[in-house]
């Protein structure tokens, strides 16, 4: 554990020496401010003290942003060669790539907690809902570890970070839009299926406030499946 | 602790990088890997600091298998890769106290060996610095630092003085023979003197395979058993001399040396003192033996003759 807190510590480290953190909250928190406060379906336009507004921009400005943030973490090691240097430290493969995907949730985790003030102001002019606004945080940092695990995996296949960010963004659509738009043109198993694969699906559910098992199982197997996969290309140079 | 390999075979898709070999290093003894690019001496390193999976047969250390307990074996090991990777955005400093971070070096410890090791890898001035700024041969030291951090029982440098200058060359030379005493070092280089000036032993490998295993000493009497010498010979015209010369018993040619006349180069079987033979006939003859330099064979013929046919 003392391992993967190391490579954790030294990627956020590594996140705000070379300003992608900085450039990150900047952009997130004014994007997801002017969306939630100053422009289209506000949070005033709602007529109930709720953050819903913020959960539905969020929802995408991490979408966009993930990527940006996963891309370097093992494809820019595979390029420098310093994976080399790192898996023959007295670490394993797995603790690498949970020591990567927890500094990308730790920096998400920040942004967050940056929009925290969000979440007193409106419960300063109404009665606010803390049940739901914590689930729907809850719900953007599951999304976002979602994300952040398949673009751990997509980061693994390449030593090219543009490659890794296209190939997030890409995998990423497919739970953020295409499973959704598929799931409404089909009917029967094939229409259930894209459903229970689309993200939103799952989203709004936690994000209203409710706590299904079934949205836990589905976030964390993406989760599991992301990392699992992100630990094997790294194993991978061991089969002949 | 010493390293045992035992059949080590690692295969590329079709081609085989690693062909089979066995050998073994002792405690205390430093070893030079040579052998042409691509020859699998990368690879071996790679294999024995568990960065790349055995293929076949077995790494032991301290009679511990790598193939087994690869992942608990590692802290024992300290690794310099080819090209010296290394995270060019942190500080010396920083990166050092990562390194035995990972390596688990406990906390008590980790100021005092970070101090230590830049102390003896001479970044005292630059410990500061971000590792993007340092000059090559500064990055080199770094690296050697972050192999050695957690005093490591075995050490595998691939390559460890590319990129320094002649004074730090000889520097991290005397580091490693210091290391050497205590430690088991295995070292691959290009730079053949290197190895002789470093090295209590040789390996040659070539296409995957050992090719060569000893001392200098016994590689050089391995390739050829013949004496060679080179002779300055006055009183006599050289054609006069090169017949008398051939006239003695296991002398096999004499070749004048190109650009000196007069010089001339002798070989001799082995088992002849050829020494003493020049210096008979040239008083026989009535000729002064003006100059007799014994020539040894150089380990990059050695290394040609091995790798080359």
């Amino acid at each position: 554990m003392q391992a993967v807190w190391v490579i954790a510590k030294r990627e956020v480290n590594s996140f705000f020496d070379s300003l992608v953190a900085y450039i990150l909250l900047v952009l997130f928190l004014g994007f997801s401010g002017f969306f939630t406060w100053l422009f289209g379906a506000d949070i005033f336009l709602s007529g109930q003290a709720n953050l819903q507004a913020f959960f539905s921009t969020a929802y995408w400005s991490l979408f966009f942003f993930i990527p940006a943030i996963t891309m370097r973490l093992l494809a820019e090691e595979n390029k420098t060669g310093t994976i080399e240097l790192l898996l023959t430290k007295a670490v394993t493969d797995r603790q690498v790539v949970v020591g990567k995907f927890l500094s990308a949730c730790i920096l998400v985790g920040i942004a967050l907690i940056f929009t925290l003030p969000y979440a007193f102001t409106v419960a300063s002019i109404g009665p606010l809902d803390w049940g739901a606004t914590l689930c729907g945080y809850l719900s953007l940092m599951l999304m976002s570890a979602s994300y952040i695990s398949i673009g751990l995996y997509a980061s693994s296949l390449t030593s090219n970070q543009v490659v890794a960010f296209l190939i997030s963004l890409f995998a990423g659509l497919c739970f953020h839009v295409l499973f959704d738009a598929l799931a409404a043109n089909f009917t029967g198993f094939a229409g259930m299926l894209f459903s229970t694969l689309s993200m939103s699906e799952h989203f709004d559910s936690l994000s209203r406030g409710v706590i299904d098992t079934r949205d836990l199982i589905y976030f964390f197997s993406i989760v599991a499946a992301g990392l699992l996969l992100a630990e094997f290309s790294l194993t991978k140079r061991n089969l002949e | 602790m010493d390293i045992r390999i035992e059949n080590l075979s690692k295969r590329y898709g079709m081609q085989k990088a690693v062909d089979g070999i066995s050998f073994e290093v002792k405690t205390g003894e430093i070893v030079g890997f040579l052998g042409p690019n691509g020859a699998g001496k990368s690879t071996t390193m790679k294999m024995i600091t568990g960065y790349l999976g055995i293929g076949e047969g077995d790494i032991f250390i301290g009679n511990r298998s790598v193939r087994q307990e690869g992942d608990e074996l590692k802290k024992h090991i300290g690794y310099l890769p080819e090209n010296n990777p290394l995270y060019t955005d942190m500080p010396v400093i920083d990166y050092l106290s990562f390194c035995a971070d990972l390596q688990g070096l406990p906390h008590e410890k980790k100021s005092g060996r970070i101090k230590e090791m830049i102390q003896v890898t001479g970044l005292q001035a630059e410990k500061h610095k971000k590792i993007g700024e340092l000059s090559k041969g500064y990055r080199q030291r770094v690296g050697l630092a972050q192999a050695m951090i957690h005093d490591p029982e075995i050490l595998i440098l691939d390559e460890p003085t590319t990129g320094l200058d002649p004074n730090q060359i000889v520097e991290i030379r005397k580091l490693i023979k210091e290391l050497g005493r205590q430690k088991t070092v295995i070292l691959s280089t290009h730079i053949l003197p290197e190895v002789e000036a470093t090295c209590d032993r040789i390996l040659i490998i070539n296409k995957g395979k050992i090719v060569a295993n000893g001392t200098a000493e016994s590689l050089r009497n391995q390739s050829s058993g013949n004496t060679v010498m080179r002779a300055l010979i006055e009183g006599a015209d050289a054609g006069t001399v090169k017949n008398a010369l051939l006239q003695l018993p296991g002398i096999l040619q004499v070749l004048p040396v190109d650009g000196h006349p007069g010089r001339l180069e002798v070989t001799a079987a082995p088992g002849h003192a050829l020494g003493r033979a020049l210096f008979n006939c040239c008083v026989q003859n009535g000729w002064v033996l003006a100059e007799a330099v014994p020539v040894e064979t150089r380990l990059e013929d050695i290394f040609r003759n091995l790798t080359l046919n």
